[in-house]
């Protein structure tokens, strides 16, 4: 889960991580007062969950109140890779000297935190890690003890921080990294963390994803939750038990574990298709919930069939089969139906299938041709 | 011989609730030794003929239990997790899915100072077939042979079972390592267990998209491979920064990608199907050679 900028400020100034004074704005009218009551030259930034705003336009400086009320003006309502914009934060410019890096973020491969530490901030990181790895020092603190004051020091000084800078930049990766714990993030990030000309710190961005898996014992965290219009659906399958991520092809697809839909994905595209979502159904197959899968992949106006591909292990291919009967006696679906059913007890479920109004095939492979040959039929009136 | 569990596996379930006592009795039915389960406050007692016992070492005393199963819910996996390793168990398997990463972080760096292998969690747990099954995967699916098979799926390693079952390939030891993005036995150390097993013939490696487990074991197979491997990716029509299911089968930038795991496992001269149909055939083609 994704926080805004002005939601991980607050976090970080908790910890006692030097934040600019800000306020957060939804009206022009507001961003005019926040520019009044801050009384000094400030930056208008879009909240919203996607990276590159400024490029899009998102973030503007105003030298006076009125200014931040054009500027908001300008920015509330903008579109952005497809978010709305619904509110701005205002925040009082920085006397920039120069930009440094520092995130925090999971090495899966050494099942460690790893903590990022470069004196080239502010430019797209990624560009910098991939063309210039050396510029940023890495450490991998025990997820037993914390970042340890001497790990933090090593850092700043193979970054290369400056002498003046050094010790407070140690201790603000000390104080990050208790935000990183605290808050069960999955990544943290102060990019670009700000140099100014008297030498003092300030967060100039913030970002913070939160661990879903942790959400349960973050309540405070879980409170923030944002459902933009494309997560609906997400969401509404998340509280069935499934699991939906909504793709832009045409051939919907249910299926359970989710290994098997991703291989299923995976045989529609060999199979010269695109597939409209993914959704793992969890374990079995019920009658509840094959109706309740095929509901939300069917939401989908742009699904022309449906691939179902089951494999019955614990559950049993006939008692699969048996549920999907069931459905569509009560719900006929709107689009032609392909069934795959392998694993236990698949012969039999195949054979229950057999004089059905729906595609029943042997194997994935041919599942996945059917389907896709299907959604490119005209449409049945 | 195989690896990780065999006819001495001596099993204490760990969260004897709906589903633990359900796929307790599968295990059982399988021929798995059931040894014990534990219940804090129900020490002493039995549940459906399994002795209970209050703390996990009371359990390993009473009963020598070398393995046990995690079924207890993610928010109380982790101490499950650090009380069977504190117990010296040589062997556990999690099968509980949605643990924190910061849980799991910490239970990895224990695991780092102790004797004790830990599969999964977010897997369907592990099978020597004839032996013993450690695991929710259904038993009818697995045969015995020669064939190791490591995976991060569920489901999609019983469709591949079934499917070598089918083709006469039957297995010498099949290790879910989990869905998860920290898991305790990632695929490239599964992958040196089978490889350095005298019982497994070729290894069939299951990977998906998300981190680089697969690139790691194309890379050890490369340098050390004493036998025949296979691969199959799930996920190349995955889209980047999207969950798939899986809390680990994420692309992230450039990183997790199917095609460099292809490309890792190509390079390593090991053959990629592109669907799980196609595994059989590889294998048998990858024997011959």
């Amino acid at each position: 889960m994704k926080l805004h900028e002005y939601q991980a400020k607050q976090l970080l100034a908790r910890a006692g991580i030097p934040i600019p004074d800000g306020r957060l704005a939804t009206t022009a009218d507001e961003a005019e007062r926040a520019a009044r009551a801050i009384g000094a030259s400030v930056a208008v930034k879009a909240q919203v969950h996607v990276g590159g705003r400024g490029k899009a336009g998102g973030i503007r400086i105003a030298k006076t109140p009125a200014e931040a009320r054009d500027a908001a003006k300008a920015i509330l309502g903008l579109e952005i890779k497809g978010l709305r914009v619904e509110k701005v934060y205002v925040e009082r410019a920085a006397d920039v000297d120069r930009e440094l890096y520092l995130g925090i973020t999971l090495d899966r491969d050494r099942r460690r935190p790893v903590v990022m530490l470069s004196t080239v901030g502010g430019m797209d990181i990624e560009q910098v890690a991939a063309t210039d790895p050396d510029k940023i020092a890495r450490g991998w603190p025990s997820p037993l003890l914390g970042l340890l004051p001497f790990e933090a020091r090593a850092l700043a000084f193979e970054a290369g921080v400056p002498e003046p800078q050094r010790d407070a930049v140690a201790d603000i990766a000390r104080k990050l990294f208790t935000v990183y714990v605290q808050t069960d993030a999955s990544l943290v990030e102060i990019n670009p963390l700000f140099v100014q000309k008297d030498r003092s710190l300030l967060a100039g961005d913030a970002k913070l994803d939160v661990d879903d898996n942790a959400l349960y014992r973050q309540p405070e965290l879980a409170k923030l939750k944002e459902i933009s219009r494309d997560e609906e659906a997400e969401e509404k399958a998340r509280a069935l038990g499934f699991s939906y991520v909504q793709l832009d092809g045409d051939v919907g697809i249910i299926g359970n574990g989710a290994g098997l839909v991703m291989s299923t994905l995976d045989a529609v595209k060999l199979a010269g298709g695109r597939a409209a979502n993914f959704l793992d159904v969890g374990g079995g197959a019920k009658e509840e919930v094959v109706r309740n899968a095929l509901e939300i992949v069917l939401a989908n106006p742009r699904v022309r069939s449906v691939l179902i591909n089951i494999f019955g292990g614990i559950t049993r291919g006939d008692e699969v089969a048996k549920g999907i009967l069931a459905v569509i006696a009560t719900h006929p679906p709107r689009v032609p139906l392909v069934i795959r059913l392998s694993g236990t007890e698949a012969e039999a479920g195949r054979k229950l299938l057999a004089s059905a109004p729906l595609e029943s095939r042997e194997t994935m492979d041919d599942a996945a041709k059917e389907a896709v040959r299907l959604a490119k039929e005209p449409v049945r009136v | 011989m195989s690896v990780l569990l065999d006819r001495n596996t001596r099993v204490v379930v760990q969260g004897l609730g709906r589903e633990g006592s359900f796929h307790a009795a599968r295990m059982k039915e399988y021929g798995t030794k059931v040894v014990g389960a534990t219940k804090p406050g129900k020490g002493g007692t039995t549940q459906e003929g399994v002795p209970l016992f209050d703390t996990m070492a009371q359990a390993v005393d009473a009963t020598d239990a070398n393995t046990s199963i995690v079924f207890v819910p993610a928010p109380f996996a982790m101490d499950a997790m650090l009380e069977a390793i504190d117990a010296g168990i040589d062997l556990v398997i999690a099968i509980t899915e949605g643990i924190p990463v910061a849980d799991m972080l910490k239970v990895a760096a224990v695991l780092e100072t102790s004797g004790t292998t830990l599969v999964g969690p977010n897997g369907p747990g592990a099978i020597t077939p004839g032996q013993a099954k450690v695991g929710i995967m259904p038993a009818e699916n697995f045969s015995p042979g020669g064939i190791g098979f490591v995976s991060r799926s569920g489901t999609l390693t019983y469709e591949i079972a079934d499917l070598l079952t089918r083709a006469g390939l039957g297995q010498s030891t099949c290790i879910g390592v989990g869905g998860d993005p920290v898991v305790g036995l990632p695929t490239p150390d599964a992958v040196r267990l089978l490889n350095e097993d005298p019982a497994t013939e070729a290894i069939v490696i299951v990977g998906e998209i998300g981190g680089s487990a697969e690139e790691h074991a194309a890379e050890y197979l490369r340098a050390e491979g004493k036998k025949p491997a296979v691969a199959f990716i799930a996920g190349r029509s995955a889209p980047p920064g999207k969950r798939m299911g899986h809390a680990g089968a994420i692309v992230s930038g450039n990183q997790g990608t199917a095609e460099s795991k292809v490309r890792a496992f190509e390079e390593a001269g090991i053959p990629v199907a592109n669907a799980p149909s196609e595994i059989p055939d590889l294998v048998k083609q990858a024997l011959r050679r």
